[in-house]
């Protein structure tokens, strides 16, 4: 009964979405403002419909009704709570309920918190808002329905991927698909400015926070999908460049410039052109990742459906809302006005840089990604795109923008001045010299490259803070002066320097990872040791341990350092029995100097087991530089939140913030 | 004894659902330091084939193990890097490269970023003269605007609101 619930009001929400894509763009093009208002009541009634489609298919997982044969083939009644509901999207039916259960909590939000926003821009986003709903939720009633019954019911359930049973990977793609799906926002506001052929510095003050909530969702998705790489597959790697991981790369790189593009718009009102094309192309990389990772175009772990009807279907929902997209761009944007003008050094032309540098780097990713299938499509011929290409092509677009970036900041809006910039920047660029010059010094070992690496990490994180400095007139007036302007700068201000700075702190954690990892591989018996960047470890054999749901066979590893105790590891193989595989847990010691990783590999002759130890310097940097950059966003986003809609004075303003502080 | 068969069973699943990397192994560790980081080189360029987008340096597929197996016996029989790279791909094709070779069909591949961005970059460039230039040129006055020039230099009907002094309240 639960099941059919969801079923009727997945159902339900289809018609409604029908309504909430139709009657909103009648009602603009006949002024009759009633009409158009229903995509108010219709977004907030298909946001109520989808959630308790998605509570229904959640209370089918964690009541394990194996009735349902989505539920019977992902899930299991051994397996952790935790794991039942990751189940829910740990599939791809799943997923794609949960894909529409955001796009409706979003368009949801701009119903409900939208009443700033001008009535007619409003009822337009949220038909297009409707018309991604219809696309998608056609999809699930026809080609992916969760609730189908299987008769009778089987006595238990078939498991689900033990690689996904994990917590990082529980919480990885909930925060992906926000990400995802929150760029639609960003599009349907750029697909509604194309069909008024109207578009100002108020649409971008009301598009940057929807995307940069979804830029920080995307990264953090993006960052805990690394994280999981990282400690799970066994070996230290966190990045390689796999389709699927570019799949959400992509629609990160191009949302970044979004952001940055649309800054300029909201500050300037120029650049109009360029980011809405930039809003529809980050939308439409988003579709595409969807489409990668769905069709099973790409066969890994994560292309559950391997069924190319899904295929089609998701490929044509694609084409329609990118094509048409597109169209409507080719044809309503000479329509859209350009705006202010600006020299080449200035705010302006240091985003632009940014903009060309990410987007172009973007382009090398796409290409890369695509460019095996569509050469085994044409000629049958295959290649293999890795590591190598991606570092010729995108890191040298990156690595002059992450340069540049100190500078943005502290040029002036229309035209700037390079030279004094420059000088700002002084004290940031003789620490950065210094900290190469030692790090040459102390560590001679590794690529000639990577001090380099590290003094390029440390620019962007002391040009964050000489933007802070220079806002705040450090040294030129006193420190009381000093302290009271800090407080008074915008919370964007902050967000700005955090974001950047964390940049700075994962290149940190990237290089020195990349250039001075150690790897020990050595056979060893009980008793054996092993030596590694000043840790003794001591194996003292295996034991196993029945878990939930698998048994692990533990090895252990007594860890000392200068003949102290320092801890005692346990990588594991883990076999579920149910699922008929396994996975391999790392023990990892973190420190401040970086990690310590053991991994216990197969058994060898006279009881010896292949081990594994590696010791990644500050490798958790990576991780962090992205949670700043997450913080920093969210920063960012409490400031703005004040400022959005009409302008009010500054007097109400801090009415509001009074208020709100309280 | 029960313990023993338990631990067999126990490896032997963990055997069978294998997908995770282990990569080398020790046993097949070359003795000789530069040697072996040769094969280390060479191995994290060559792809695992039924694995996505790893090399056979991280994977633990048995067919990565074969590759290293290989790559290591060539090396100890003195070939050089390139006679082990050209002997791996006539037996595997360009596919167990991860860096695609330079060939015609990979032209595009290899020249797609470097001449967008020239495109781009050319593109902003033409675009910022363009402007830089429309807006250098004055434009004609419109009708409105003429009519508001007369009557601002008409002395009998003096205006207030001129832009400037409306800017300062």
């Amino acid at each position: 009964m639960i099941a059919e619930t969801g079923h009727y009001a997945l159902i339900l929400a289809l018609g409604v979405a029908i309504v909430q894509m139709v009657l909103p763009i009648l009602g603009t093009r006949l002024n009759d403002p009633r009409l158009a208002a229903v995509s108010i009541p219709a977004a907030q009634a298909q946001f109520l419909l989808i959630c308790i489609a998605f509570g229904a298919l959640t209370a089918a997982y964690v009541t394990s009704d194996f009735s349902v044969l989505n539920v019977w083939q992902n899930s299991h009644s051994a397996k952790p709570m935790l794991y039942k509901i990751s189940g829910v999207w740990g599939n791809h039916e799943g997923s794609m309920v949960l894909w529409v259960l955001i796009l409706a909590l979003f368009g949801a939000a701009v119903a409900t918190f939208g009443s700033n926003l001008p009535r007619q821009l409003q009822a337009n986003v949220l038909a297009v808002q409707g018309s991604i709903a219809v696309a998608f939720l056609l999809f699930i009633v026809i080609a992916s329905n969760p609730f189908l019954r299987v008769n009778p019911a089987p006595f238990d359930g078939q498991g689900l991927n033990p690689v996904l049973q994990d917590p990082a990977l529980a919480f990885h793609p909930p925060f992906l698909y926000a990400g995802y799906v929150g760029f639609s926002m960003a599009f349907s506001f750029a697909v509604a400015a194309l069909i008024d052929g109207r578009i100002d510095a108020a649409w971008a003050r009301w598009v940057r926070p929807w995307t940069l909530a979804a830029w920080m969702c995307l990264t953090l998705g993006i960052a805990m999908g690394s994280w999981w790489a990282y400690y799970e597959l066994g070996w230290g790697g966190f990045w390689f460049w796999d389709p699927v991981e570019n799949a959400s790369f992509m629609p990160w790189l191009a949302g970044t410039a979004l952001l940055h593009s649309a800054l300029v718009m909201e500050k300037r009102d120029a650049l109009k052109v360029w980011t809405v094309l930039l809003a529809i192309i980050t939308f439409s990389l988003s579709l595409m990742g969807t489409f990668l990772v769905r069709s099973g175009v790409l066969t890994s772990v994560h292309a559950f459906a391997v069924d190319p009807e899904r295929g089609v279907f998701i490929l044509g929902i694609m084409a329609v809302f990118i094509g048409g997209s597109f169209a409507l761009f080719a044809w309503r944007a000479p329509l859209l006005s350009q705006g202010g003008l600006f020299a080449p050094i200035s705010r302006e032309g240091s985003l632009v840089l940014n903009n060309l540098l990410l987007t172009v780097a973007c382009a090398a990713v796409f290409v890369g990604t695509l460019y095996p299938l569509a050469l085994e499509s044409i000629t049958g011929e295959k290649i293999s795109v890795g590591a190598p290409f991606f570092n010729m092509t995108f890191v040298p677009l990156v690595v002059p923008l992450l340069i540049a970036v100190p500078f943005g900041p502290l040029l002036a809006w229309k035209r700037g001045d390079l030279l004094a910039a420059a000088q700002r920047l002084t004290a940031a660029a003789v620490i950065c010299l210094v900290t190469i010059i030692a790090v040459l010094a102390v560590n001679r070992s590794g690529p000639w490259l990577a001090p380099l690496g590290i003094g390029l990490g440390l620019w962007l994180i002391c040009g964050a803070a000489t933007e802070l400095a220079t806002r705040s007139k450090l040294f030129d007036v006193s420190w009381s002066e000093t302290w009271r302007r800090l407080r008074n700068l915008p919370r964007a201000s902050y967000g700005t320097a955090l974001a950047h700075a964390g940049v700075g702190v994962m290149v940190i954690g990237l290089v020195s990872t990349t250039a001075w990892r150690i790897e020990r591989i050595e056979a060893l018996a009980p008793g054996g040791k092993v030596d590694i960047a000043g840790y003794e470890l001591v194996f003292q054999g295996v034991e196993e341990r029945q878990g939930p749901n698998y048994r692990e066979l533990a090895g252990q590893f007594a860890v000392t350092r200068g003949g102290a105790p320092v801890t005692t590891l346990t990588p594991s193989k883990r076999a579920f029995a149910v699922e008929k595989s396994a996975t391999t847990e790392a023990g990892i010691h973190n420190s401040w100097r970086g990690d310590l990783y053991v991994v216990l590999g197969d058994p060898l002759k006279d009881g010896a087991y292949s081990v594994r130890v590696y010791f990644n310097p500050m490798v958790r940097l990576i991780w962090i530089g992205a949670l700043i950059m997450f913080f920093g966003g969210g920063v960012s986003l409490s400031d703005r939140r004040l400022r959005v809609g009409a302008p009010k004075r500054a007097k109400a303003r801090r009415v509001a913030v009074a208020a709100v502080s309280k | 004894m029960l313990r023993h068969i338990m631990t067999a069973v126990l490896l032997a699943v963990v055997a069978l659902g294998a997908a995770q990397a282990h990569a080398v192994q020790p046993d097949e560790i070359l003795d000789d330091p530069a040697l072996e980081a040769r094969a280390r080189e060479l191995s994290a360029g060559l792809r695992c084939l039924v694995c996505q987008n790893q090399s056979i340096d991280d994977s633990d597929a048995p067919l990565a193990k074969d590759l290293r197996v290989l790559v290591r016996e060539r090396l100890k029989a003195g070939d050089s890097n390139d006679e082990i790279m050209d002997f791996v791909v006539s037996r595997y094709g360009d596919f167990v490269l991860l860096k695609p070779p330079f060939t015609p069909h990979t032209w595009l591949l290899w020249f797609a970023t470097p001449l967008l961005f020239l495109a781009a970059a050319g593109g902003i460039f033409y675009a910022y003269r363009r402007r830089s230039r429309a807006a250098a040129i004055p434009q004609a006055l419109t009708e409105s605007e003429q009519e508001h020039l007369t009557r601002l230099l008409d002395p009998d009907t003096p205006e207030t609101g001129t832009p400037e002094s409306g800017g300062k309240s």
